[in-house]
Protein backbone atom coordinates (compact mmCIF):
# COMPACT_ATOMS: atom_id res chain seq x y z
CA UNK A 1 0.00 0.00 0.00
CA UNK A 2 1.17 3.59 -0.94
CA UNK A 3 1.78 6.12 1.67
CA UNK A 4 -0.66 8.62 1.61
CA UNK A 5 1.33 11.83 0.42
CA UNK A 6 1.20 15.02 2.88
CA UNK A 7 0.05 17.33 0.37
CA UNK A 8 -1.99 16.16 -2.57
CA UNK A 9 -2.50 18.55 -5.72
CA UNK A 10 -4.94 17.48 -8.16
CA UNK A 11 -5.67 19.73 -11.41
CA UNK A 12 -5.12 22.44 -9.55
CA UNK A 13 -6.44 25.88 -11.95
CA UNK A 14 -6.69 29.19 -11.50
CA UNK A 15 -7.08 32.07 -13.81
CA UNK A 16 -6.85 35.93 -13.31
CA UNK A 17 -9.42 37.28 -15.94
CA UNK A 18 -7.59 35.64 -19.46
CA UNK A 19 -4.74 34.97 -18.17
CA UNK A 20 -4.29 30.89 -17.25
CA UNK A 21 -1.73 31.14 -14.50
CA UNK A 22 -2.22 27.22 -12.45
CA UNK A 23 -3.36 25.18 -15.65
CA UNK A 24 -3.71 21.53 -13.93
CA UNK A 25 -1.15 21.44 -11.70
CA UNK A 26 -0.43 17.90 -10.41
CA UNK A 27 1.97 17.46 -7.61
CA UNK A 28 2.53 14.62 -4.30
CA UNK A 29 4.89 15.93 -1.57
CA UNK A 30 5.65 13.54 0.87
CA UNK A 31 5.31 13.39 4.71
CA UNK A 32 8.90 14.80 5.98
CA UNK A 33 10.68 15.51 2.52
CA UNK A 34 11.20 19.43 1.29
CA UNK A 35 9.93 19.84 -2.31
CA UNK A 36 11.36 22.65 -4.40
CA UNK A 37 9.81 24.59 -7.08
CA UNK A 38 11.33 26.28 -9.48
CA UNK A 39 10.16 28.49 -12.39
CA UNK A 40 10.37 31.73 -14.34
CA UNK A 41 8.66 34.99 -12.98
CA UNK A 42 5.10 34.76 -14.09
CA UNK A 43 4.90 31.14 -14.04
CA UNK A 44 2.47 30.77 -11.17
CA UNK A 45 4.81 29.61 -8.04
CA UNK A 46 3.67 31.97 -6.09
CA UNK A 47 -0.20 31.96 -6.61
CA UNK A 48 0.64 28.15 -6.00
CA UNK A 49 1.48 28.40 -3.03
CA UNK A 50 -0.97 30.88 -2.16
CA UNK A 51 -3.60 28.78 -3.01
CA UNK A 52 -2.48 26.10 -0.46
CA UNK A 53 -2.30 28.54 1.96
CA UNK A 54 -5.82 29.90 1.88
CA UNK A 55 -5.27 33.40 0.45
CA UNK A 56 -6.18 32.49 -3.14
CA UNK A 57 -9.29 30.37 -3.94
CA UNK A 58 -8.44 28.28 -6.95
CA UNK A 59 -10.63 27.63 -9.86
CA UNK A 60 -10.51 24.31 -9.58
CA UNK A 61 -9.14 21.12 -8.52
CA UNK A 62 -8.31 19.31 -5.26
CA UNK A 63 -5.51 20.32 -2.17
CA UNK A 64 -5.69 17.40 -0.03
CA UNK A 65 -3.52 17.57 3.12
CA UNK A 66 -3.28 14.31 4.84
CA UNK A 67 -5.42 12.91 2.47
CA UNK A 68 -8.11 15.50 3.57
CA UNK A 69 -9.40 18.06 0.65
CA UNK A 70 -9.09 21.33 2.43
CA UNK A 71 -11.49 22.91 -0.55
CA UNK A 72 -14.24 20.30 0.59
CA UNK A 73 -13.82 21.60 4.19
CA UNK A 74 -15.66 24.71 6.11
CA UNK A 75 -14.25 27.48 7.18
CA UNK A 76 -13.26 27.00 10.53
CA UNK A 77 -11.67 23.02 9.63
CA UNK A 78 -10.23 24.97 6.95
CA UNK A 79 -8.30 27.64 9.47
CA UNK A 80 -7.71 25.06 11.85
CA UNK A 81 -6.12 22.89 8.95
CA UNK A 82 -4.19 25.58 8.23
CA UNK A 83 -2.98 26.42 11.32
CA UNK A 84 -0.73 23.84 10.76
CA UNK A 85 1.22 25.71 7.97
CA UNK A 86 4.01 27.82 8.87
CA UNK A 87 5.05 30.89 6.05
CA UNK A 88 8.44 32.28 5.07
CA UNK A 89 7.53 35.23 2.92
CA UNK A 90 9.70 36.62 0.33
CA UNK A 91 10.54 39.91 1.82
CA UNK A 92 9.97 38.21 5.20
CA UNK A 93 6.62 40.24 5.62
CA UNK A 94 6.91 41.21 9.47
CA UNK A 95 4.42 43.41 11.14
CA UNK A 96 5.89 46.73 11.02
CA UNK A 97 3.88 48.29 13.78
CA UNK A 98 5.25 45.20 16.20
CA UNK A 99 8.67 44.41 18.10
CA UNK A 100 10.38 41.52 16.90
CA UNK A 101 9.71 39.24 19.49
CA UNK A 102 5.75 39.89 18.84
CA UNK A 103 6.23 38.71 15.79
CA UNK A 104 7.63 35.55 16.46
CA UNK A 105 5.16 34.86 19.02
CA UNK A 106 2.06 36.25 16.80
CA UNK A 107 0.88 33.12 16.16
CA UNK A 108 1.67 31.45 19.88
CA UNK A 109 -0.64 34.55 20.63
CA UNK A 110 -3.12 34.53 18.06
CA UNK A 111 -3.95 30.62 18.89
CA UNK A 112 -4.16 31.52 22.42
CA UNK A 113 -1.45 28.53 23.27
CA UNK A 114 0.22 30.71 26.13
CA UNK A 115 0.44 33.86 28.27
CA UNK A 116 2.43 37.07 26.59
CA UNK A 117 5.61 36.33 29.19
CA UNK A 118 5.78 32.84 27.86
CA UNK A 119 5.04 34.43 24.44
CA UNK A 120 7.83 36.06 24.81
CA UNK A 121 10.44 33.20 26.35
CA UNK A 122 8.92 30.98 23.65
CA UNK A 123 10.36 33.37 21.07
CA UNK A 124 13.93 34.46 22.63
CA UNK A 125 14.10 30.37 22.24
CA UNK A 126 13.23 30.20 18.63
CA UNK A 127 15.19 33.71 18.02
CA UNK A 128 18.33 31.26 19.37
CA UNK A 129 17.34 28.44 16.86
CA UNK A 130 17.90 31.29 14.00
CA UNK A 131 20.91 32.19 14.92
CA UNK A 132 19.55 35.78 16.59
CA UNK A 133 20.33 36.81 20.26
CA UNK A 134 17.32 37.47 22.61
CA UNK A 135 17.84 41.33 22.50
CA UNK A 136 17.23 41.59 18.76
CA UNK A 137 13.73 40.92 20.15
CA UNK A 138 13.08 44.41 21.32
CA UNK A 139 14.22 46.18 18.03
CA UNK A 140 11.60 46.91 15.43
CA UNK A 141 11.53 45.55 12.34
CA UNK A 142 12.97 48.49 10.27
CA UNK A 143 16.18 48.47 12.84
CA UNK A 144 16.68 45.14 10.93
CA UNK A 145 18.91 44.25 8.05
CA UNK A 146 17.75 42.27 5.24
CA UNK A 147 19.43 38.66 6.61
CA UNK A 148 18.00 39.48 10.29
CA UNK A 149 14.46 40.14 8.65
CA UNK A 150 14.47 36.54 6.72
CA UNK A 151 15.95 35.39 10.28
CA UNK A 152 13.19 36.51 11.76
CA UNK A 153 10.58 35.89 9.11
CA UNK A 154 11.82 32.04 10.05
CA UNK A 155 11.46 32.40 13.24
CA UNK A 156 7.95 33.22 13.16
CA UNK A 157 7.51 30.20 10.61
CA UNK A 158 8.49 27.56 13.13
CA UNK A 159 7.58 28.80 16.48
CA UNK A 160 4.28 27.29 16.29
CA UNK A 161 6.05 24.04 15.23
CA UNK A 162 3.78 23.48 11.76
CA UNK A 163 3.81 20.32 10.25
CA UNK A 164 3.86 22.12 6.79
CA UNK A 165 6.37 24.85 6.20
CA UNK A 166 6.13 26.82 2.67
CA UNK A 167 9.52 29.00 1.37
CA UNK A 168 8.82 31.92 -0.82
CA UNK A 169 12.03 33.13 -2.42
CA UNK A 170 14.21 32.13 0.51
CA UNK A 171 17.34 33.86 -0.40
CA UNK A 172 16.77 36.36 -2.70
CA UNK A 173 17.79 39.96 -2.02
CA UNK A 174 20.47 38.25 0.50
CA UNK A 175 24.93 38.13 -0.78
CA UNK A 176 25.49 34.23 -1.33
CA UNK A 177 27.19 33.72 2.36
CA UNK A 178 23.90 34.77 4.20
CA UNK A 179 21.89 32.98 1.11
CA UNK A 180 23.89 30.04 2.38
CA UNK A 181 23.48 30.39 6.36
CA UNK A 182 19.37 30.93 5.65
CA UNK A 183 19.46 27.50 3.67
CA UNK A 184 21.13 26.21 6.52
CA UNK A 185 19.11 27.43 9.12
CA UNK A 186 15.72 26.05 7.07
CA UNK A 187 17.22 22.79 6.03
CA UNK A 188 18.02 22.30 10.35
CA UNK A 189 14.41 23.68 11.20
CA UNK A 190 13.01 21.60 8.64
CA UNK A 191 14.57 18.29 10.11
CA UNK A 192 14.14 19.25 13.70
CA UNK A 193 10.30 19.35 13.72
CA UNK A 194 10.53 16.82 11.06
CA UNK A 195 7.97 19.35 8.75
CA UNK A 196 7.17 18.90 5.27
CA UNK A 197 8.35 21.82 3.43
CA UNK A 198 7.72 23.67 -0.19
CA UNK A 199 10.04 26.24 -1.47
CA UNK A 200 9.62 28.08 -4.41
CA UNK A 201 13.30 29.53 -6.00
CA UNK A 202 15.37 31.04 -8.55
CA UNK A 203 18.14 30.43 -6.72
CA UNK A 204 19.35 27.30 -8.21
CA UNK A 205 21.96 26.88 -5.54
CA UNK A 206 19.43 27.33 -3.11
CA UNK A 207 17.25 24.28 -4.88
CA UNK A 208 19.82 22.34 -4.62
CA UNK A 209 20.34 22.77 -1.10
CA UNK A 210 17.12 22.91 0.67
CA UNK A 211 15.07 20.40 -1.59
CA UNK A 212 15.28 15.96 -1.61
CA UNK A 213 12.73 16.83 -5.22
CA UNK A 214 12.21 19.30 -7.62
CA UNK A 215 9.90 20.59 -9.74
CA UNK A 216 9.81 22.77 -12.55
CA UNK A 217 6.31 24.67 -13.40
CA UNK A 218 6.32 26.64 -16.87
CA UNK A 219 3.35 28.54 -17.78
CA UNK A 220 0.83 26.71 -15.16
CA UNK A 221 2.33 23.64 -15.99
CA UNK A 222 4.47 21.06 -14.01
CA UNK A 223 6.74 20.31 -16.97
CA UNK A 224 9.42 18.18 -15.24
CA UNK A 225 9.81 16.29 -11.47
CA UNK A 226 12.94 14.63 -10.02
CA UNK A 227 15.62 14.80 -7.61
CA UNK A 228 16.87 18.38 -6.67
CA UNK A 229 20.11 17.03 -6.87
CA UNK A 230 19.73 15.99 -10.35
CA UNK A 231 18.78 19.67 -11.60
CA UNK A 232 21.79 20.47 -13.26
CA UNK A 233 21.62 17.23 -15.11
CA UNK A 234 17.96 16.39 -15.37
CA UNK A 235 18.64 15.94 -19.54
CA UNK A 236 14.94 18.03 -19.68
CA UNK A 237 15.87 20.94 -22.29
CA UNK A 238 13.10 23.72 -19.92
CA UNK A 239 15.10 22.74 -16.73
CA UNK A 240 18.53 22.73 -18.94
CA UNK A 241 17.66 26.24 -20.07
CA UNK A 242 16.21 27.79 -16.93
CA UNK A 243 18.99 25.76 -14.16
CA UNK A 244 21.79 27.24 -16.69
CA UNK A 245 20.44 30.53 -17.63
CA UNK A 246 20.07 30.40 -21.54
CA UNK A 247 18.43 32.61 -23.53
CA UNK A 248 17.75 30.17 -25.87
CA UNK A 249 15.64 26.83 -25.70
CA UNK A 250 12.18 26.34 -25.58
CA UNK A 251 11.37 28.93 -23.08
CA UNK A 252 10.26 31.71 -24.50
CA UNK A 253 10.28 35.13 -22.63
CA UNK A 254 7.59 37.44 -23.67
CA UNK A 255 9.31 40.45 -24.68
CA UNK A 256 8.20 43.78 -26.13
CA UNK A 257 9.45 45.28 -29.38
CA UNK B 1 -24.89 58.87 -33.63
CA UNK B 2 -21.84 56.47 -33.02
CA UNK B 3 -20.67 59.49 -30.44
CA UNK B 4 -23.90 59.44 -28.89
CA UNK B 5 -24.02 55.79 -28.79
CA UNK B 6 -20.19 55.72 -27.68
CA UNK B 7 -21.01 58.20 -24.73
CA UNK B 8 -24.06 56.23 -23.49
CA UNK B 9 -22.07 52.71 -23.23
CA UNK B 10 -19.40 54.90 -21.13
CA UNK B 11 -22.25 56.68 -18.70
CA UNK B 12 -23.40 52.41 -18.54
CA UNK B 13 -20.00 51.36 -17.81
CA UNK B 14 -19.99 54.50 -15.06
CA UNK B 15 -23.25 53.69 -13.87
CA UNK B 16 -22.65 49.99 -13.21
CA UNK B 17 -18.72 50.55 -12.07
CA UNK B 18 -20.47 52.57 -9.36
CA UNK B 19 -22.81 49.91 -8.66
CA UNK B 20 -20.52 47.31 -8.32
CA UNK B 21 -18.07 49.33 -5.84
CA UNK B 22 -21.02 49.96 -3.81
CA UNK B 23 -21.42 46.51 -3.69
CA UNK B 24 -17.90 45.56 -2.67
CA UNK B 25 -18.25 48.34 0.01
CA UNK B 26 -21.32 47.01 1.39
CA UNK B 27 -19.98 43.68 1.99
CA UNK B 28 -16.77 45.02 3.06
CA UNK B 29 -18.78 46.97 5.66
CA UNK B 30 -20.61 44.35 6.73
CA UNK B 31 -18.50 41.82 6.82
CA UNK B 32 -16.21 44.41 9.33
CA UNK B 33 -18.84 45.31 11.23
CA UNK B 34 -20.04 41.94 12.25
CA UNK B 35 -16.42 40.99 13.58
CA UNK B 36 -17.55 44.07 16.34
CA UNK B 37 -19.04 41.37 17.80
CA UNK B 38 -18.17 38.18 17.07
CA UNK B 39 -14.73 37.18 19.52
CA UNK B 40 -11.76 37.14 19.28
CA UNK B 41 -11.63 40.41 20.08
CA UNK B 42 -8.35 42.87 20.13
CA UNK B 43 -8.25 44.48 23.06
CA UNK B 44 -5.06 46.28 21.92
CA UNK B 45 -6.01 47.34 18.25
CA UNK B 46 -8.61 48.73 19.66
CA UNK B 47 -7.20 51.09 22.18
CA UNK B 48 -4.39 51.79 19.53
CA UNK B 49 -6.88 52.92 17.15
CA UNK B 50 -8.92 54.72 19.58
CA UNK B 51 -5.93 56.78 20.45
CA UNK B 52 -4.66 57.20 17.16
CA UNK B 53 -8.66 58.67 16.15
CA UNK B 54 -9.66 60.44 19.13
CA UNK B 55 -7.02 61.45 21.16
CA UNK B 56 -4.67 62.68 18.62
CA UNK B 57 -7.39 64.43 16.09
CA UNK B 58 -7.96 66.28 19.36
CA UNK B 59 -5.77 69.23 18.45
CA UNK B 60 -6.91 69.88 14.60
CA UNK B 61 -10.73 69.43 15.94
CA UNK B 62 -10.11 71.66 18.39
CA UNK B 63 -8.30 74.26 16.41
CA UNK B 64 -11.08 74.02 13.71
CA UNK B 65 -14.15 74.29 16.13
CA UNK B 66 -12.90 77.47 18.20
CA UNK B 67 -11.93 79.38 14.54
CA UNK B 68 -15.19 78.20 13.31
CA UNK B 69 -17.20 79.28 16.09
CA UNK B 70 -15.24 82.58 16.28
CA UNK B 71 -15.99 83.27 12.70
CA UNK B 72 -19.89 82.12 12.71
CA UNK B 73 -19.98 84.65 15.69
CA UNK B 74 -18.43 87.84 13.59
CA UNK B 75 -20.02 86.09 10.22
CA UNK B 76 -23.73 86.28 11.53
CA UNK B 77 -23.35 89.68 14.19
CA UNK B 78 -22.84 91.51 10.68
CA UNK B 79 -25.72 90.11 8.80
CA UNK B 80 -28.07 90.06 11.93
CA UNK B 81 -27.30 93.72 12.81
CA UNK B 82 -28.50 94.47 9.69
CA UNK B 83 -32.20 93.62 10.91
CA UNK B 84 -31.84 94.34 14.27
CA UNK B 85 -31.59 91.20 15.59
CA UNK B 86 -28.08 91.20 17.08
CA UNK B 87 -29.03 89.28 20.05
CA UNK B 88 -29.90 85.86 18.41
CA UNK B 89 -26.04 85.89 17.37
CA UNK B 90 -25.82 83.47 20.45
CA UNK B 91 -28.32 81.22 19.49
CA UNK B 92 -27.72 80.97 15.94
CA UNK B 93 -24.04 80.19 16.85
CA UNK B 94 -24.89 77.40 19.10
CA UNK B 95 -27.46 75.83 16.76
CA UNK B 96 -25.42 75.96 13.96
CA UNK B 97 -22.32 74.27 15.41
CA UNK B 98 -24.33 71.38 17.73
CA UNK B 99 -25.96 69.99 14.54
CA UNK B 100 -24.21 70.74 12.02
CA UNK B 101 -20.81 72.38 11.81
CA UNK B 102 -19.35 70.32 15.12
CA UNK B 103 -19.81 66.98 13.40
CA UNK B 104 -19.25 67.57 9.71
CA UNK B 105 -16.25 69.96 10.01
CA UNK B 106 -14.81 67.45 12.40
CA UNK B 107 -15.42 64.59 10.32
CA UNK B 108 -13.89 66.31 7.40
CA UNK B 109 -10.70 66.95 9.21
CA UNK B 110 -10.67 63.35 10.93
CA UNK B 111 -11.05 62.17 7.23
CA UNK B 112 -7.94 63.74 6.35
CA UNK B 113 -6.00 62.76 9.00
CA UNK B 114 -6.96 59.29 9.93
CA UNK B 115 -8.81 58.18 6.62
CA UNK B 116 -5.42 58.70 4.82
CA UNK B 117 -3.44 57.55 7.86
CA UNK B 118 -5.48 54.00 7.83
CA UNK B 119 -5.18 53.61 3.62
CA UNK B 120 -2.05 54.01 4.02
CA UNK B 121 -1.08 51.71 6.66
CA UNK B 122 -3.04 48.74 5.40
CA UNK B 123 -2.35 49.57 1.91
CA UNK B 124 1.10 49.33 3.03
CA UNK B 125 0.49 45.75 4.79
CA UNK B 126 -1.01 44.93 1.37
CA UNK B 127 1.61 45.19 -0.95
CA UNK B 128 3.92 43.90 1.28
CA UNK B 129 2.08 40.81 2.00
CA UNK B 130 1.70 41.95 5.73
CA UNK B 131 -1.53 40.97 5.40
CA UNK B 132 -1.40 37.58 3.82
CA UNK B 133 0.90 36.86 6.43
CA UNK B 134 -1.74 37.38 9.25
CA UNK B 135 -3.66 34.77 7.33
CA UNK B 136 -1.15 32.16 7.57
CA UNK B 137 -0.64 32.77 11.66
CA UNK B 138 -4.39 31.80 12.61
CA UNK B 139 -5.64 35.55 12.23
CA UNK B 140 -8.27 36.74 10.52
CA UNK B 141 -7.31 40.13 9.07
CA UNK B 142 -11.14 41.39 8.90
CA UNK B 143 -11.37 40.92 12.45
CA UNK B 144 -7.74 42.29 13.69
CA UNK B 145 -7.30 45.29 10.98
CA UNK B 146 -10.49 46.48 10.07
CA UNK B 147 -13.24 45.69 13.07
CA UNK B 148 -11.03 47.80 15.55
CA UNK B 149 -10.72 50.62 13.45
CA UNK B 150 -14.51 50.88 13.04
CA UNK B 151 -15.60 50.50 16.70
CA UNK B 152 -13.12 53.27 17.31
CA UNK B 153 -14.19 55.07 14.59
CA UNK B 154 -17.72 54.96 16.19
CA UNK B 155 -17.05 55.66 19.28
CA UNK B 156 -14.01 58.67 19.06
CA UNK B 157 -15.96 60.56 16.54
CA UNK B 158 -18.77 61.78 19.03
CA UNK B 159 -16.04 61.84 21.98
CA UNK B 160 -14.58 64.47 19.42
CA UNK B 161 -17.74 66.22 18.57
CA UNK B 162 -18.67 66.69 22.23
CA UNK B 163 -15.24 68.86 22.46
CA UNK B 164 -16.07 70.27 18.92
CA UNK B 165 -18.93 71.90 20.16
CA UNK B 166 -18.03 73.06 23.84
CA UNK B 167 -15.06 74.85 21.79
CA UNK B 168 -16.52 76.47 18.98
CA UNK B 169 -19.32 77.84 21.25
CA UNK B 170 -16.44 79.01 23.38
CA UNK B 171 -15.38 80.65 19.69
CA UNK B 172 -18.31 82.24 19.33
CA UNK B 173 -18.15 84.11 22.89
CA UNK B 174 -15.00 84.74 23.14
CA UNK B 175 -15.35 87.04 19.63
CA UNK B 176 -18.91 88.17 21.26
CA UNK B 177 -17.68 89.53 24.25
CA UNK B 178 -14.31 90.76 23.01
CA UNK B 179 -15.07 92.30 20.21
CA UNK B 180 -18.86 92.72 19.97
CA UNK B 181 -19.35 94.06 23.37
CA UNK B 182 -21.88 91.33 24.24
CA UNK B 183 -22.53 91.26 28.09
CA UNK B 184 -21.14 87.73 28.73
CA UNK B 185 -23.98 86.21 31.23
CA UNK B 186 -26.65 87.43 28.66
CA UNK B 187 -24.75 85.77 25.95
CA UNK B 188 -24.23 82.47 28.03
CA UNK B 189 -27.68 82.51 29.14
CA UNK B 190 -28.86 82.91 25.68
CA UNK B 191 -26.74 79.94 24.34
CA UNK B 192 -28.00 77.60 27.08
CA UNK B 193 -31.67 79.10 26.73
CA UNK B 194 -31.57 77.98 23.29
CA UNK B 195 -29.52 74.99 23.43
CA UNK B 196 -31.57 71.57 22.44
CA UNK B 197 -30.26 68.12 23.25
CA UNK B 198 -32.07 66.97 20.37
CA UNK B 199 -29.92 69.18 18.22
CA UNK B 200 -26.72 68.14 20.79
CA UNK B 201 -27.75 64.41 20.37
CA UNK B 202 -28.48 64.58 16.45
CA UNK B 203 -25.19 65.99 15.87
CA UNK B 204 -23.22 63.22 18.04
CA UNK B 205 -25.71 60.72 15.82
CA UNK B 206 -24.14 62.49 12.73
CA UNK B 207 -20.67 61.75 13.97
CA UNK B 208 -21.05 58.26 15.37
CA UNK B 209 -21.97 57.64 10.71
CA UNK B 210 -19.25 59.84 10.12
CA UNK B 211 -16.43 57.74 12.58
CA UNK B 212 -17.82 54.50 10.57
CA UNK B 213 -17.64 56.27 7.21
CA UNK B 214 -14.13 57.91 7.53
CA UNK B 215 -12.69 54.53 9.47
CA UNK B 216 -14.44 52.40 6.44
CA UNK B 217 -13.01 54.55 3.60
CA UNK B 218 -9.67 54.53 4.89
CA UNK B 219 -9.71 50.61 5.33
CA UNK B 220 -11.38 49.80 2.32
CA UNK B 221 -9.29 51.75 0.02
CA UNK B 222 -5.81 50.00 2.10
CA UNK B 223 -7.24 46.39 2.44
CA UNK B 224 -7.42 46.52 -1.40
CA UNK B 225 -4.47 48.67 -2.55
CA UNK B 226 -2.31 47.01 -5.52
CA UNK B 227 0.34 48.18 -7.45
CA UNK B 228 3.09 48.90 -4.77
CA UNK B 229 3.65 52.62 -3.59
CA UNK B 230 1.56 54.23 -6.87
CA UNK B 231 -1.56 52.32 -5.26
CA UNK B 232 -1.25 52.88 -1.98
CA UNK B 233 -0.82 56.82 -2.72
CA UNK B 234 -4.18 56.21 -5.34
CA UNK B 235 -5.74 54.24 -2.45
CA UNK B 236 -4.99 57.06 0.18
CA UNK B 237 -6.36 59.43 -2.02
CA UNK B 238 -9.28 57.57 -2.45
CA UNK B 239 -10.05 57.28 1.11
CA UNK B 240 -9.81 60.83 1.88
CA UNK B 241 -12.03 62.21 -1.43
CA UNK B 242 -14.62 59.06 -1.17
CA UNK B 243 -14.63 59.82 2.59
CA UNK B 244 -15.09 63.55 2.45
CA UNK B 245 -17.97 63.38 -0.40
CA UNK B 246 -19.68 60.49 1.50
CA UNK B 247 -19.46 62.58 4.74
CA UNK B 248 -21.32 65.49 2.80
CA UNK B 249 -23.80 62.96 1.37
CA UNK B 250 -24.90 61.24 4.68
CA UNK B 251 -25.17 64.60 6.47
CA UNK B 252 -28.26 65.98 4.38
CA UNK B 253 -29.29 62.02 4.51
CA UNK B 254 -29.46 62.45 8.57
CA UNK B 255 -30.41 66.23 8.27
CA UNK B 256 -33.48 65.11 6.53
CA UNK B 257 -34.12 61.67 8.47
CA UNK B 258 -33.74 63.90 12.01
CA UNK B 259 -35.47 67.41 11.08
CA UNK B 260 -37.11 66.81 7.35
CA UNK B 261 -41.03 67.27 7.22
Amino acid sequence: MTAVPKIRLRGLTKAFGDKVVLDGINLDVAAGSSMVVIGGSGSGKSVLIKCILGVIEPDSGTIEIDGVNLLEQDRAKRAEMRSHIGMLFQNGALFDSLPVWENVAFGLLAQKRCTRAEARAKAADVLAQVGLAASVGDLQPSELSGGMQKRVGLARAIAAQPDILFFDEPTTGLDPIMGAVIDGLIVDCVKRLGSTAIAITHDMLSAVRIGDRAAMLNKGRIVWEGQASELMTSGNPMVDQFTHGRREGPIQMELRK
Amino acid sequence: MEALLDAVAGLGRLLLGACVTTGRVTLFAASGLSHIVRPPFYGRMFLRALAEIGYFSLPVVALTAVFTGMVLALQSSTGLSRFSADSAVASLVVLSVTRELGPVLAGLMVAGRVGAAIAAELGTMRVTDQIDALSTLSTNPMKYLVAPRLLAGLIALPLLVVVADILGVLGGFIIATVKLGFNSITYLSNTLNFMQWDDVISGLAKAAVFGVIITLMGCYQGYNSKGGAQGVGAATTSAVVAASVLILAFDYVLTELFFGR
